[in-house]
């Protein structure tokens, strides 16, 4: 499954490139991809396991910038 | 957004005022210390606390932990004026990032302002407002002057012209009647139109491109991947530097601490990786919105890369090359003008509503049904009529045959295309030749192109040898394939990319009928004359709006601008970082010169990136 998610208060172009690098790494993610500029999280991930995959997508978004949230 | 860019203005000024007091007032000892503690505190609590936190959450090497060492070791050796401006410096460096960001973002938006907001659609006599997405396929819409279509569909009623600047870049308005298709995003000018929509809101053009624009910076070039993991490596080895610059030299040369900490610092302010990072995907993105103003829809900056590096290009014929659609050519009249020719073959065909048919009668003018009668269509021959009470016979050689025409009366036409003989009264009048026609221009793009450096033109048609081979030289292609089939058009171009001597890229133009695969094979696909077409803005990697050639040279202008901002930008930003760093070992440059390498170079690469947005 691929999904579109919006990213807010996506503030620093360094942190983008390390969240994405961060979200690559979660088990079951087979593709993300977060452009800076159009402040857009693109997800592809194991069907079954989305929403478990999500939660730690939020939550390595959070540990590298905690004013960033990612929008549902 | 603009609200707090405010705010921050406002305590940067304010802490600058701060500052400025503080080194006027002639302090000594503690009290010095402190005066100069309450705008370093003021302009850079949030960086102190957001370097505390993201410690704490195990990130280290980020650019408030970087600012806040340089700045707490600034103070820790009694250079206070020091540690403020650098913070002050940051501050400002940040918020003009923010500015120029948002700025970016908003004028894209604007650019692709083609998001309709509401559909007025016909119920039960009356028309009410309803959002977009409720309208189903076969309702009917009523679109005000104006009034942006909300969605594809087909005008039922009304005469109007829309603008289509927003989809195409072109400012010439399109007229529209009944009957005529009308695309989503255009903007209605004149008359008020019903229109029975085709498609769902998702499938209409204006969400189409929208998510194609907006996805586009999914697409990472080459230059955008290089310098994130450059910044990965180039923060952690400047950090390590900077404390071996603290605690080597002293150690074994037996220096001053003070002054290889106070050098050491300098390298943690250098080694913020932000210019390189911002500037890259904002120069990229600002060359992606210039060129959707023009009406060329690039899928990612990974596209924008290649299409500079262009050096050969294929071209389909049919629709790309040539209008794609029949008129008449030559007309050769034997025993009559050449106005009588067109006009016993136009009357004779009136009735046929093949394409050639159709040609005949635009270039005749005027047709008058009335003076023809009784039409015989022979399949595969031509027609038989009664025109002003005498007998015509238009079609090929054999059909002269049949009308007691000798086929060596008939001579051989000197350009390819159909040929159509007439006979009118048992005489022979001539012949017509109809063809598809190169496209106005055509020729100057393809010069423009060699100009620009591209070594290759290639055109591939699925027509016959002859006639592809008479519009290749016509245009002066480099080489001609036909008769392929679209399996065919695929083999020759994966032959072209295996060619050794290619330096570039591979771009292929076409109009995404029937070229799917060949587009999506090539380096680059371009298909032209996408307006409206699905497929052809799937299958294509750039995507131009109309079928103009000459946006063709335009889109490769755009990406070799926007190339060489990105370029500059890298090469200055490592350039000036390289020359702070060693001058900074050698205790030439300062903490001056320091914060020009970060905050300076990141202003100036941004100013740079900008540029690619507003280009031409």
């Amino acid at each position: 499954m691929k999904k579109t998610f919006k990213l807010q208060d996506l503030d620093c172009a360094n942190c983008a490139a390390k969240m994405e690098a961060a979200i690559r790494k979660i088990d079951g993610v087979k593709a993300a991809n977060i452009s800076f500029m159009t402040q857009r999280l693109v997800l592809e991930a194991e069907d079954e396991r989305f929403e478990e995959i999500l939660q730690s997508a939020v939550k390595a978004v959070a540990k590298i910038e905690p004013e960033c949230k990612i929008l549902r | 957004m603009e609200k707090k860019l405010k705010r921050e203005l406002i305590r940067i000024l304010c802490a600058a005022v701060l500052f400025a007091a503080a080194i006027l007032l002639p302090l000594q000892g503690a009290l010095r210390f402190a005066l100069f503690m309450v705008p370093y505190l003021f302009v850079g609590w949030d960086v102190l606390y957001s370097a505390g936190r993201n410690i704490l959450r195990g990130q280290v090497f980020d650019e408030n932990f970087l600012m806040s060492l340089a700045t707490v070791g600034a103070l820790a050796i009694g250079e206070y004026p020091e540690a403020v401006v650098v913070m002050l410096f940051y501050q400002i460096g940040s918020l003009f990032e923010h500015y120029a960001v948002g700025k970016s973002r908003k004028s894209i938006a604007a650019l692709m302002d083609i998001r309709p907001d509401s559909a007025n659609l016909e119920q039960d006599g009356g028309v009410v407002r309803v959002d977009p997405e409720e309208v189903q396929v076969g309702m009917v819409i009523v679109v005000r002057p104006g009034e942006k279509i909300p969605l594809d569909g087909i005008v039922l009623e009304g005469d109007s012209s829309l603008n289509t600047t927003a989809l195409t870049g072109e400012s010439m308005p399109r007229d529209v009647h009944a009957g005529d298709a009308v695309i989503s995003g255009c903007v209605n000018m004149t008359g008020l139109m019903r229109v029975r929509v085709t498609k769902e809101f998702g499938e209409s053009t204006a969400s189409k491109i929208l998510e194609l624009v907006e996805s586009s910076s999914m697409n990472k070039a080459r230059s955008e991947d290089f310098i994130t993991r450059f910044a990965k490596i180039y923060t952690p080895a400047v950090v390590i530097a900077a404390v071996c610059l603290a605690l080597l030299p002293p150690i074994f040369t037996g220096g001053n601490f003070a002054q290889w900490l106070h050098r050491a610092l300098i390298f943690l302010v250098v080694s913020c990786p932000c210019a390189l990072v911002i500037s890259v995907p904002l120069s990229f993105f600002g060359g992606i919105g210039g060129a959707s103003r023009q009406g060329i829809l690039v899928k990612g900056s990974n596209y924008l890369e290649a299409l500079a590096k262009a050096d050969t290009m294929v071209f389909d014929k049919t629709g790309t090359l040539t209008k794609g659609t029949f008129s008449v050519v030559e007309v050769m009249p034997n025993a009559a003008s050449k106005q009588e020719l067109l006009d016993v073959a136009a009357h004779a065909e009136c009735f046929s509503t093949h394409p050639i048919a159709a040609s005949l009668r635009r270039a005749a003018g005027s047709v008058d049904e009335r003076r023809v009668r009784d039409v015989r269509e022979i399949s595969g021959m031509g027609i038989c009529a009664t025109v002003d009470g005498k007998p015509a016979f238009v079609g090929n050689r054999r059909h002269m045959e049949s009308a007691g025409i000798s086929a060596s009366a008939c001579p051989e036409p000197s350009r390819p295309g159909t040929v159509i003989h007439v006979c009118f009264d048992k005489k022979y009048l001539g012949y017509i030749v109809i063809s598809d026609t190169i496209k106005e221009g055509a020729k100057d793009v393809l010069s423009a192109l060699r100009q620009q450096g591209v070594r290759s033109l290639v055109m591939l048609t699925g027509d016959a040898d002859r006639a592809g081979r008479y519009v290749a030289n016509q245009l002066g292609m480099d080489d001609v394939h036909a008769e392929l089939l679209p399996v065919g058009k695929v083999q020759v171009v994966e032959r072209l990319l295996l060619q050794d001597e290619r330096k570039g890229t591979l771009a292929f133009v076409g109009d995404g009928i029937n070229d799917a695969p060949v587009l999506s094979r090539a380096d680059v696909g371009i298909a032209m004359g996408a307006l409206g077409s699905d497929a052809a803005i799937e299958a294509a990697d750039v995507v131009l709006m109309d079928d103009r050639l000459s946006k063709l040279p335009v889109a490769i202008r755009v990406a070799r601008k926007t190339l060489s901002i990105v370029r500059q930008n890298i090469v200055f930003a490592l350039f000036v970082k390289a020359l702070v760093l060693v001058l900074g070992a050698m205790g030439i440059a300062g903490m001056w010169e320091a914060v020009f390498a970060d905050v300076g170079v990141s202003v100036l690469a941004i100013l740079n990136a900008m540029r690619a947005m507003r280009q031409k």
